[in-house]
């Protein structure tokens, strides 16, 4: 591979998730892009995953000159630089009992951060995700807590309830659902959601996001869920229909940079998890999909 | 040479762009604007940018007479475009300065003029009274390319094209028939060409008028972008977005505005609108008066030295006025005698900036308003909000009788939602609160604001009934109960480490005043909360009726025009 058109030592040092394992059932070499690199993916003759750099055709599967794989929670990841930390675990996935489902793979006109921004936040169910994860008039955003936990080096917002008008299929009504959310890597989050069939346990919704350049990604979406009452899919589709919701306002912030300057917008408490998050990236040095704040 | 552009008005989009309720997005220099019209007739051209997650606000909802944005349904204000409702946090007031970008705007001729600075006049449109305003064509081209094709437009040999100072292009054929138009450059490289012709045919005429200019110009076109096509473009222009205020990146700090009367109005109007009840509006002298939100008042500094407090009746969007109501109090200390003796309209007040410290959630399922008299005033706002968004409410009324019920007008938009209750005695008022407070529960809220003693009954019945403290919302008028201030303590204020001595006779307000501490206050008598401070340690004696009973047990606040210590000592977090 030449010199990497991303400039962003920080980033070119990541794992990110390129696509689905099932996409490789599909014979020949796929293509896609990270970090404004072409990149090619296929089986080779032994049955493994080989990630390769490229410029044009891809060719055939080379023996030489790869991208390192790994191969987790349904995923083929692989990575520019050199990480120095393995992919973040999520223990949920492991479970026997738990179904794992790739839910979407959706192409967004956005910088990565702000649709992990996005993801964290809760405000805006009520308009956006009318009558499904809020209705109005109860728009109102609790106070929640925020860490930043230095050992793992994540955010991590607990105690977040949101009134939902339809917190459960079997629900008569509205209540509160609890939330958590860690952000364990910039383009990554993990979501926790009260389960309706288990008080003791939460589902697991988690974004894996591949940035094609600045301001264009793919989001790959997994579900970990504790749901044995619907087929894939109808869980699926109401996944999608949740992101064909978000989709619209994601491409409509402008800029579409995420502005790390504390002054470019204008944060409330219910921004408490998005002010850790920009601080947070801020403090790595990414330059990536961000608008750093002037020196 | 940038500068000399943004002085410069161009027309960004014709009038029949701006429909009722929608909302159109143009650009102008590389900046995009969100221009829409509220109902009430204004245009307003806006940064296409919500403050807080800087999402288009062309995507918005227009209400008529607020712009509600899609991604958390802020609301922001026609005109002023300051923001009056957060609804993550129904229960507070979003701060003074949360306010959009707002550029000069001027409808005139069938076009919708705008200019970053631009300022004064356009340039006389004589001859073009009676107009076409024809299809806007784009054009993928600089300005000036486009300007100098335009001198060679024109429908037949007798056609003659000249350039006008502002930059548009005047065509006039041999029988008097005249072309102008306007080059918007939306971007170093992106233009419109927007053309008025100096005749209005109706019917055939108008359409044939179009379509000879729409092919003409259409044809223009395709030529100037043959010619762009061949030279290097221009790089795009790249606006400044401007920061927002410091006060709004942290939590936001006390104010600092202490009791000051910043802005200047005129009397337009005063008229009687019930048995001793006068209203008055107040507009700008110039300029715009600041955002208000639903429950907000003002102080008004009277003639006679006094400086009184008043609530803000507009619905949503009333922007261009303030209307207070002032009854006449037999044995107030000559405010309300000042106010309806003295003051004639053409009479320029003294006014505070609006301050809402009696705010108004829009989360509830359900609203139950209760007022008793003058009571009524902030109560209207509050409840034309919530009618405008279409939320439940009902609305009670207690008056002596119809002669005392004031704004009639404005409370019949109410409908089936009110109910005035007529020359009730007390007992029967007691009976009939019982009937309307019946009902608690969730996401059901009250708010009351009346004479002091209907209030205290009507807060006794509410907490009988079973709705809770943070369910219950009032307003005094005034603090009727005798304050205490014959004991000396200290006060630490723990932010600007100072220690200070608050002898007998003297408040904590006018000992931070002396300190050189500026503290925003308004009534000085416990009744509006602007004065309120937050408390570290320390036992408080309250004396206000702000606070509901489970604040002042909390111990976490005071008003300090009021309030003193029952410790030695109390730290303030100032």
């Amino acid at each position: 591979m030449s010199k990497p058109k991303c400039e962003d030592q920080v980033a070119l040092n990541l794992w990110y998730t390129i696509a689905p394992i099932a996409e490789l059932e599909e014979p020949g070499a796929q293509q896609t892009i990270l970090l404004e690199q072409q990149i090619a993916y296929a089986r080779n003759a032994a049955g493994e995953v080989v990630v390769w750099a490229h410029e044009g055709v891809p060719g055939g599967v080379p023996e030489q000159n790869t991208l390192p794989v790994q191969e987790r929670y349904g995923y083929v990841w692989t990575t520019l630089g050199s990480p120095n930390s393995d992919i973040f675990p999520i223990p949920e996935y492991a479970e026997a009992d738990r179904r794992n489902i790739h839910a979407a793979t959706f192409g967004v006109n956005v910088s990565a951060p702000r649709l992990v921004e996005n993801f964290l936040d809760m405000g805006h169910f009520p308009f956006v995700h009318t009558d499904i994860l809020g209705a109005e008039p109860h728009t109102e955003v609790k106070e929640y807590f925020v860490e930043v936990s230095e050992e793992r080096d994540e955010i991590i917002a607990s105690n977040c309830k949101f009134w939902q008008p339809m917190a459960a299929a079997a629900s008569s009504g509205g209540a509160d659902v609890d939330y958590i959310y860690r952000v364990p890597h910039p383009f990554c989050s993990v979501l926790y959601k009260s389960s309706p069939l288990d008080e003791s346990r939460k589902d697991v919704i988690a974004i894996f996001i591949q940035p094609f350049n600045q301001e264009q990604v793919r989001v790959h979406m997994l579900l970990s869920l504790l749901d044995d009452a619907n087929n894939d899919t109808d869980i699926r589709l109401f996944q999608q229909t949740i992101f064909g919701q978000d989709k619209p306002i994601l491409e409509n912030q402008y800029p579409k940079r995420l502005p790390l300057d504390p002054r470019a917008e204008t944060p409330i408490r219910a921004d408490k998890s998005a002010i850790a998050y920009r601080r947070w990236l801020s403090g790595k040095g990414i330059t990536y999909g961000v608008i750093p704040p002037a020196a | 040479m940038m500068s000399d552009l943004h002085s410069n008005w161009y027309p960004i989009a014709s009038s029949s762009d701006l429909p009722k309720r929608h909302v159109y997005q143009a650009q102008l220099l590389g900046r995009e604007f969100a221009v829409w019209r509220a109902d009430d007739g204004h245009v307003n051209v806006w940064e296409n940018r919500c403050l807080h997650r800087g999402v288009r606000l062309s995507i918005g909802i227009n209400n008529g007479t607020e712009l509600k944005c899609q991604y958390h349904g802020w609301r922001y204000a026609n005109r002023t475009a300051g923001c009056t409702y957060i609804p993550a946090h129904p229960a507070d007031a979003p701060a003074r300065t949360i306010c959009n970008n707002t550029y000069p705007a001027i409808e005139s001729h069938g076009l919708v003029w705008s200019g970053e600075e631009a300022s004064g006049d356009l340039l006389s449109l004589d001859g073009f009274d009676s107009a076409t305003v024809l299809r806007a064509v784009p054009v993928f081209a600089p300005m000036n390319m486009v300007a100098e094709a335009l001198l060679g437009y024109g429908w037949d040999d007798s056609c003659k094209g000249a350039a006008n100072d502002d930059g548009s292009v005047t065509v006039t054929a041999g029988d008097g028939t005249a072309v102008r138009i306007f080059v918007q450059p939306m971007d170093s490289n992106h233009s419109v060409m927007r053309g008025l012709v100096n005749q209005a045919p109706a019917g055939a005429g108008r359409a044939e008028l179009l379509q000879t200019h729409s092919w003409l110009m259409q044809e223009l076109r395709d030529r100037v972008e043959v010619l762009a096509a061949k030279q290097e473009a221009p790089a795009p222009y790249e606006p400044v977005i401007a920061k927002v205020s410091e006060d709004l990146v942290d939590i936001p700090a006390l104010g600092t505005d202490g009791r000051k009367a910043e802005l200047r109005v005129q009397l337009v109007k005063k008229e009687m609108t019930a048995e001793g009840i006068v209203s008055l509006r107040l507009e700008p002298i110039k300029g715009q008066l600041p955002t208000f939100q639903p429950g907000a008042h003002i102080d008004v500094h009277l003639p006679n030295g006094l400086v009184r407090q008043y609530s803000i009746t507009n619905g949503p969007g009333e922007t261009d006025h303030y209307t207070i109501g002032v009854k006449r109090e037999g044995d107030g200390r000559g405010g309300s005698a000042a106010v309806h003796d003295s003051l004639q309209e053409g009479d320029v007040l003294a006014i505070s900036a609006p301050r809402n410290n009696f705010p108004l959630r829009r989360d509830a399922e359900h609203t139950v308003f209760i007022a008793g008299g003058i009571g009524v005033t902030p109560m209207i706002a509050m409840a034309r909000a919530l009618n405008a968004q279409g939320l439940s409410f009902e609305f009670h009324y207690f008056v002596q009788s119809d002669d005392h019920v004031a704004f009639k007008q404005q409370i019949g938009e109410f409908e089936r939602a009110l109910t005035i209750h007529k020359g009730l005695s007390p007992e029967a008022t007691g009976a009939k609160l019982k009937e309307v407070l019946a009902e608690p529960g969730f996401a059901r809220h009250v708010y009351i604001c009346g004479p002091g003693p209907m209030l205290e009954a009507t807060r006794g019945i509410a907490a009988s009934q079973g709705w809770t403290d943070e369910a219950v919302h009032f307003e005094y008028f005034a603090n009727t109960a005798e304050v205490d201030d014959s004991t000396a303590f200290e006060v630490d204020l723990a932010r600007s480490a100072l220690t200070l001595q608050v002898p007998a006779g003297k408040t904590i307000l006018e000992v931070l005043r002396e300190h050189g501490i500026d503290m925003p206050s308004s009534c000085e008598q416990g009744a509006c909360g602007t004065c309120r401070c937050g408390v570290i340690e320390g036992e408080v004696i309250h004396q206000d009726v702000y606070l509901s009973n489970a604040e002042k047990a909390e111990g976490k606040s005071i008003m300090t025009c009021v309030s003193r210590a029952a410790s030695d000592r109390l730290i303030l977090d100032i």
